[in-house]
Protein backbone atom coordinates (compact mmCIF):
# COMPACT_ATOMS: atom_id res chain seq x y z
CA UNK A 1 0.00 0.00 0.00
CA UNK A 2 1.33 3.52 -0.79
CA UNK A 3 2.63 5.65 2.12
CA UNK A 4 0.59 8.47 2.13
CA UNK A 5 1.41 10.27 6.02
CA UNK A 6 4.32 12.33 5.82
CA UNK A 7 6.63 11.80 9.06
CA UNK A 8 7.10 15.52 10.39
CA UNK A 9 9.61 15.41 13.16
CA UNK A 10 9.30 18.24 16.23
CA UNK A 11 12.16 19.11 18.45
CA UNK A 12 12.07 18.64 21.64
CA UNK A 13 14.54 20.78 23.60
CA UNK A 14 15.07 21.48 27.37
CA UNK A 15 12.87 23.53 28.09
CA UNK A 16 9.87 22.94 25.33
CA UNK A 17 6.11 23.30 25.70
CA UNK A 18 4.64 23.35 22.44
CA UNK A 19 6.03 20.04 20.90
CA UNK A 20 3.23 18.18 22.21
CA UNK A 21 0.83 20.45 21.12
CA UNK A 22 2.63 20.76 17.87
CA UNK A 23 2.72 16.71 17.26
CA UNK A 24 -0.80 16.65 18.05
CA UNK A 25 -1.73 19.19 15.40
CA UNK A 26 0.11 17.66 12.99
CA UNK A 27 -1.21 14.29 13.50
CA UNK A 28 -4.82 15.71 13.49
CA UNK A 29 -4.06 17.35 10.15
CA UNK A 30 -2.42 14.11 8.59
CA UNK A 31 1.00 13.62 9.34
CA UNK A 32 2.31 11.30 11.66
CA UNK A 33 4.42 13.63 14.08
CA UNK A 34 8.30 12.19 15.52
CA UNK A 35 9.54 13.26 18.27
CA UNK A 36 13.16 14.13 17.97
CA UNK A 37 15.35 14.73 21.75
CA UNK A 38 18.06 17.67 21.00
CA UNK A 39 20.72 15.83 21.92
CA UNK A 40 19.92 13.15 18.82
CA UNK A 41 23.03 13.75 15.96
CA UNK A 42 21.04 12.25 13.09
CA UNK A 43 17.18 12.83 12.41
CA UNK A 44 15.73 9.38 11.17
CA UNK A 45 13.93 9.68 8.12
CA UNK A 46 11.77 12.89 8.10
CA UNK A 47 9.69 14.65 5.33
CA UNK A 48 9.58 17.74 7.59
CA UNK A 49 10.94 19.45 10.68
CA UNK A 50 9.52 21.49 13.42
CA UNK A 51 11.14 23.86 16.04
CA UNK A 52 8.23 24.11 18.16
CA UNK A 53 8.40 27.37 20.94
CA UNK A 54 8.57 27.30 24.60
CA UNK A 55 11.89 27.72 26.22
CA UNK A 56 15.56 26.03 24.89
CA UNK A 57 18.62 25.89 27.30
CA UNK A 58 17.02 28.73 29.72
CA UNK A 59 17.38 31.28 26.74
CA UNK A 60 20.58 32.00 28.41
CA UNK A 61 22.17 34.92 27.08
CA UNK A 62 19.84 35.07 24.45
CA UNK A 63 16.58 33.24 23.21
CA UNK A 64 18.17 30.33 21.44
CA UNK A 65 21.14 31.10 21.70
CA UNK A 66 22.37 28.65 23.18
CA UNK A 67 20.12 25.88 21.58
CA UNK A 68 21.56 26.35 18.38
CA UNK A 69 24.77 24.35 19.10
CA UNK A 70 22.84 21.35 20.18
CA UNK A 71 23.60 18.23 18.07
CA UNK A 72 19.87 17.63 16.93
CA UNK A 73 20.59 21.66 15.67
CA UNK A 74 23.46 20.38 13.55
CA UNK A 75 21.33 17.75 12.01
CA UNK A 76 18.50 20.38 11.14
CA UNK A 77 21.03 22.87 9.43
CA UNK A 78 22.70 20.03 7.19
CA UNK A 79 18.60 19.67 6.87
CA UNK A 80 17.87 22.68 5.74
CA UNK A 81 21.21 23.24 3.70
CA UNK A 82 19.69 20.07 1.55
CA UNK A 83 16.51 21.66 0.77
CA UNK A 84 14.39 19.96 3.39
CA UNK A 85 11.25 21.98 5.19
CA UNK A 86 11.82 23.26 8.33
CA UNK A 87 9.25 25.51 10.03
CA UNK A 88 10.09 27.28 13.24
CA UNK A 89 7.70 28.46 15.55
CA UNK A 90 8.31 31.17 18.65
CA UNK A 91 11.02 30.05 20.43
CA UNK A 92 11.96 28.30 17.23
CA UNK A 93 11.77 31.28 15.23
CA UNK A 94 14.62 32.46 17.25
CA UNK A 95 16.73 29.63 17.01
CA UNK A 96 16.81 29.46 13.26
CA UNK A 97 17.64 33.41 13.71
CA UNK A 98 20.19 32.51 16.16
CA UNK A 99 21.70 29.68 13.79
CA UNK A 100 21.76 32.02 11.02
CA UNK A 101 19.28 29.57 9.09
CA UNK A 102 16.67 33.06 9.22
CA UNK A 103 17.74 36.29 8.71
CA UNK A 104 17.30 38.71 11.55
CA UNK A 105 16.99 38.89 15.00
CA UNK A 106 14.48 39.08 17.89
CA UNK A 107 14.70 41.15 20.87
CA UNK A 108 12.48 42.08 23.76
CA UNK A 109 9.05 42.89 23.39
CA UNK A 110 8.97 47.26 23.50
CA UNK A 111 6.32 46.83 25.83
CA UNK A 112 8.99 44.80 27.88
CA UNK A 113 5.55 42.77 28.94
CA UNK A 114 4.94 39.21 27.95
CA UNK A 115 2.23 39.27 25.46
CA UNK A 116 -0.45 36.19 25.13
CA UNK A 117 -3.23 36.54 23.20
CA UNK A 118 -4.49 36.28 19.60
CA UNK A 119 -3.48 38.83 17.14
CA UNK A 120 -4.47 39.48 13.29
CA UNK A 121 -2.13 38.57 10.37
CA UNK A 122 -1.88 39.03 7.18
CA UNK A 123 -0.43 36.21 5.13
CA UNK A 124 1.96 38.56 2.23
CA UNK A 125 3.15 34.62 0.61
CA UNK A 126 0.65 32.31 -0.05
CA UNK A 127 3.25 30.61 -2.54
CA UNK A 128 5.43 29.07 -0.14
CA UNK A 129 5.25 25.29 1.42
CA UNK A 130 3.95 26.77 4.49
CA UNK A 131 1.37 29.27 3.48
CA UNK A 132 -0.19 27.50 0.23
CA UNK A 133 -3.87 26.89 1.37
CA UNK A 134 -3.85 30.22 2.04
CA UNK A 135 -5.14 33.30 -0.52
CA UNK A 136 -2.75 35.67 -1.04
CA UNK A 137 -3.10 38.76 1.47
CA UNK A 138 -5.95 36.61 3.65
CA UNK A 139 -6.31 37.72 7.31
CA UNK A 140 -6.02 35.15 9.75
CA UNK A 141 -5.93 35.27 13.36
CA UNK A 142 -3.29 33.17 15.16
CA UNK A 143 -2.19 33.73 19.57
CA UNK A 144 1.05 34.86 20.37
CA UNK A 145 2.68 34.08 23.79
CA UNK A 146 6.11 35.82 23.95
CA UNK A 147 8.41 38.12 25.66
CA UNK A 148 10.96 38.66 23.03
CA UNK A 149 9.49 38.33 19.86
CA UNK A 150 10.08 42.15 18.14
CA UNK A 151 11.84 41.30 14.86
CA UNK A 152 14.76 43.12 13.97
CA UNK A 153 15.46 43.48 10.02
CA UNK A 154 18.41 43.10 8.31
CA UNK A 155 19.35 45.60 6.06
CA UNK A 156 19.76 41.95 3.48
CA UNK A 157 15.94 40.23 4.12
CA UNK A 158 14.40 41.47 0.93
CA UNK A 159 10.21 41.98 1.15
CA UNK A 160 9.95 38.79 -0.87
CA UNK A 161 10.56 37.09 2.41
CA UNK A 162 8.51 38.69 4.83
CA UNK A 163 5.61 35.52 4.63
CA UNK A 164 3.23 36.66 7.53
CA UNK A 165 2.91 40.91 8.96
CA UNK A 166 0.65 41.75 11.75
CA UNK A 167 -2.19 43.77 11.07
CA UNK A 168 -0.42 47.19 11.31
CA UNK A 169 -2.56 48.42 14.59
CA UNK A 170 -2.46 44.59 16.16
CA UNK A 171 1.76 44.56 16.38
CA UNK A 172 1.97 42.78 19.37
CA UNK A 173 5.71 43.68 20.05
CA UNK A 174 7.11 46.39 17.97
CA UNK A 175 8.46 44.52 15.42
CA UNK A 176 10.19 46.27 12.21
CA UNK A 177 7.87 46.80 9.45
CA UNK A 178 5.25 44.57 11.40
CA UNK A 179 7.27 41.52 10.50
CA UNK A 180 5.60 38.54 11.94
CA UNK A 181 7.33 35.65 10.22
CA UNK A 182 10.47 35.41 7.49
CA UNK A 183 11.43 32.92 4.91
CA UNK A 184 14.98 31.95 3.97
CA UNK A 185 16.10 33.04 0.10
CA UNK A 186 15.76 29.40 -1.16
CA UNK A 187 11.53 29.20 0.93
CA UNK A 188 12.12 26.07 2.61
CA UNK A 189 12.78 27.42 5.83
CA UNK A 190 10.13 29.54 7.34
CA UNK A 191 10.05 31.23 11.65
CA UNK A 192 7.00 33.12 12.94
CA UNK A 193 6.56 34.10 16.38
CA UNK A 194 2.87 33.64 16.32
CA UNK A 195 1.60 30.04 17.18
CA UNK A 196 -0.60 27.39 14.54
CA UNK A 197 -0.43 24.90 16.60
CA UNK A 198 -2.88 26.52 19.23
CA UNK A 199 -4.91 27.49 16.86
CA UNK A 200 -6.42 24.62 15.29
CA UNK A 201 -9.94 24.36 16.20
CA UNK A 202 -12.64 27.13 16.05
CA UNK A 203 -13.15 25.40 19.78
CA UNK A 204 -9.91 27.25 21.24
CA UNK A 205 -11.20 30.79 19.42
CA UNK A 206 -9.67 30.20 15.93
CA UNK A 207 -8.96 27.55 13.49
CA UNK A 208 -6.91 29.26 11.23
CA UNK A 209 -3.22 27.77 12.53
CA UNK A 210 -4.31 24.56 10.48
CA UNK A 211 -3.87 26.46 7.49
CA UNK A 212 -0.07 26.98 8.04
CA UNK A 213 0.27 23.55 9.42
CA UNK A 214 -1.91 21.84 6.95
CA UNK A 215 0.00 23.33 4.24
CA UNK A 216 3.05 22.37 5.46
CA UNK A 217 1.77 18.84 5.72
CA UNK A 218 0.31 19.11 2.41
CA UNK A 219 4.06 19.86 1.40
CA UNK A 220 5.91 17.28 3.38
CA UNK A 221 3.27 14.52 1.63
CA UNK A 222 4.84 15.73 -1.98
CA UNK A 223 8.16 15.36 -0.64
CA UNK A 224 6.67 11.98 0.50
CA UNK A 225 5.64 11.02 -3.05
CA UNK A 226 8.50 12.40 -4.76
CA UNK A 227 10.88 10.12 -2.85
CA UNK A 228 8.91 7.41 -3.35
CA UNK B 1 43.97 35.48 32.11
CA UNK B 2 41.01 37.30 33.13
CA UNK B 3 38.72 39.26 30.78
CA UNK B 4 35.72 41.16 30.82
CA UNK B 5 33.64 41.18 27.81
CA UNK B 6 30.91 44.00 27.26
CA UNK B 7 27.87 43.33 25.28
CA UNK B 8 25.90 46.40 24.46
CA UNK B 9 22.77 46.82 22.15
CA UNK B 10 24.16 48.45 19.06
CA UNK B 11 23.72 52.16 18.57
CA UNK B 12 20.20 52.60 16.85
CA UNK B 13 19.11 49.54 18.25
CA UNK B 14 15.81 49.86 19.72
CA UNK B 15 16.86 49.37 23.74
CA UNK B 16 13.23 49.33 25.84
CA UNK B 17 15.12 47.95 28.54
CA UNK B 18 17.27 51.30 28.31
CA UNK B 19 14.33 53.16 27.93
CA UNK B 20 12.80 51.93 30.61
CA UNK B 21 15.49 52.63 33.22
CA UNK B 22 16.06 55.74 31.60
CA UNK B 23 12.15 56.51 32.88
CA UNK B 24 12.27 55.26 36.17
CA UNK B 25 15.62 57.13 36.73
CA UNK B 26 13.49 60.38 35.74
CA UNK B 27 11.15 59.79 38.20
CA UNK B 28 13.82 59.51 40.84
CA UNK B 29 14.44 63.18 39.65
CA UNK B 30 17.63 62.47 38.12
CA UNK B 31 18.51 64.63 34.49
CA UNK B 32 19.50 61.46 32.32
CA UNK B 33 19.37 61.92 28.57
CA UNK B 34 19.63 58.55 27.71
CA UNK B 35 20.47 54.59 28.81
CA UNK B 36 21.38 51.66 27.31
CA UNK B 37 21.35 48.47 29.32
CA UNK B 38 24.18 45.63 27.85
CA UNK B 39 25.60 42.98 29.80
CA UNK B 40 28.87 41.86 31.26
CA UNK B 41 30.70 38.71 30.67
CA UNK B 42 33.98 37.88 32.95
CA UNK B 43 35.63 35.36 31.94
CA UNK B 44 39.06 33.51 33.15
CA UNK B 45 40.65 31.80 29.52
CA UNK B 46 44.15 30.10 29.32
CA UNK B 47 46.11 31.91 26.54
CA UNK B 48 49.95 32.50 26.10
CA UNK B 49 49.35 36.40 25.92
CA UNK B 50 47.37 38.90 25.50
CA UNK B 51 46.95 38.68 21.26
CA UNK B 52 46.19 35.39 21.82
CA UNK B 53 43.81 35.55 24.31
CA UNK B 54 42.15 38.45 22.48
CA UNK B 55 41.71 36.93 19.38
CA UNK B 56 39.99 33.62 20.95
CA UNK B 57 37.47 35.58 23.34
CA UNK B 58 36.73 37.48 19.94
CA UNK B 59 35.57 34.51 17.91
CA UNK B 60 33.73 33.57 21.47
CA UNK B 61 31.63 36.89 20.96
CA UNK B 62 31.04 36.26 17.34
CA UNK B 63 29.81 32.67 17.76
CA UNK B 64 27.96 33.23 21.10
CA UNK B 65 28.88 35.73 23.68
CA UNK B 66 27.13 38.99 21.11
CA UNK B 67 24.54 38.53 17.81
CA UNK B 68 26.76 40.45 15.93
CA UNK B 69 23.61 41.78 14.28
CA UNK B 70 22.36 43.96 16.87
CA UNK B 71 24.85 43.72 19.64
CA UNK B 72 28.27 45.10 19.85
CA UNK B 73 31.15 43.85 22.15
CA UNK B 74 33.90 45.37 23.81
CA UNK B 75 36.93 42.67 25.40
CA UNK B 76 39.32 44.18 28.41
CA UNK B 77 41.99 41.87 29.44
CA UNK B 78 43.69 41.82 32.41
CA UNK B 79 46.58 39.50 33.86
CA UNK B 80 45.34 37.33 36.84
CA UNK B 81 46.89 36.41 39.06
Amino acid sequence: MKETQPRIGVLVFPGSQDDRDAAWALGALGAEPVMVWHGEEELPRLDAVVLPGGFSYGDYLRCGAIARFSPAMQAVAAYAEDGGLVLGICNGFQILCEAGLLPGALRPNTSLQFVCRDVRLVVERADTPFTARCEPGQEVVIPVKHGAGSYHRPPELSDEQVVVRYIADDNPNGSQDDIAGVANETGNVFGLMPHPEHAVDPLLGSGDGALILASLVDSARERLYARA
Amino acid sequence: MRAVVLVRPKAGILDPQGEAVQSSLHQLGFTVSEARVGKVIDLEVAAENAPAARAEIERMCEQLLANPLIESYEIELSEGE
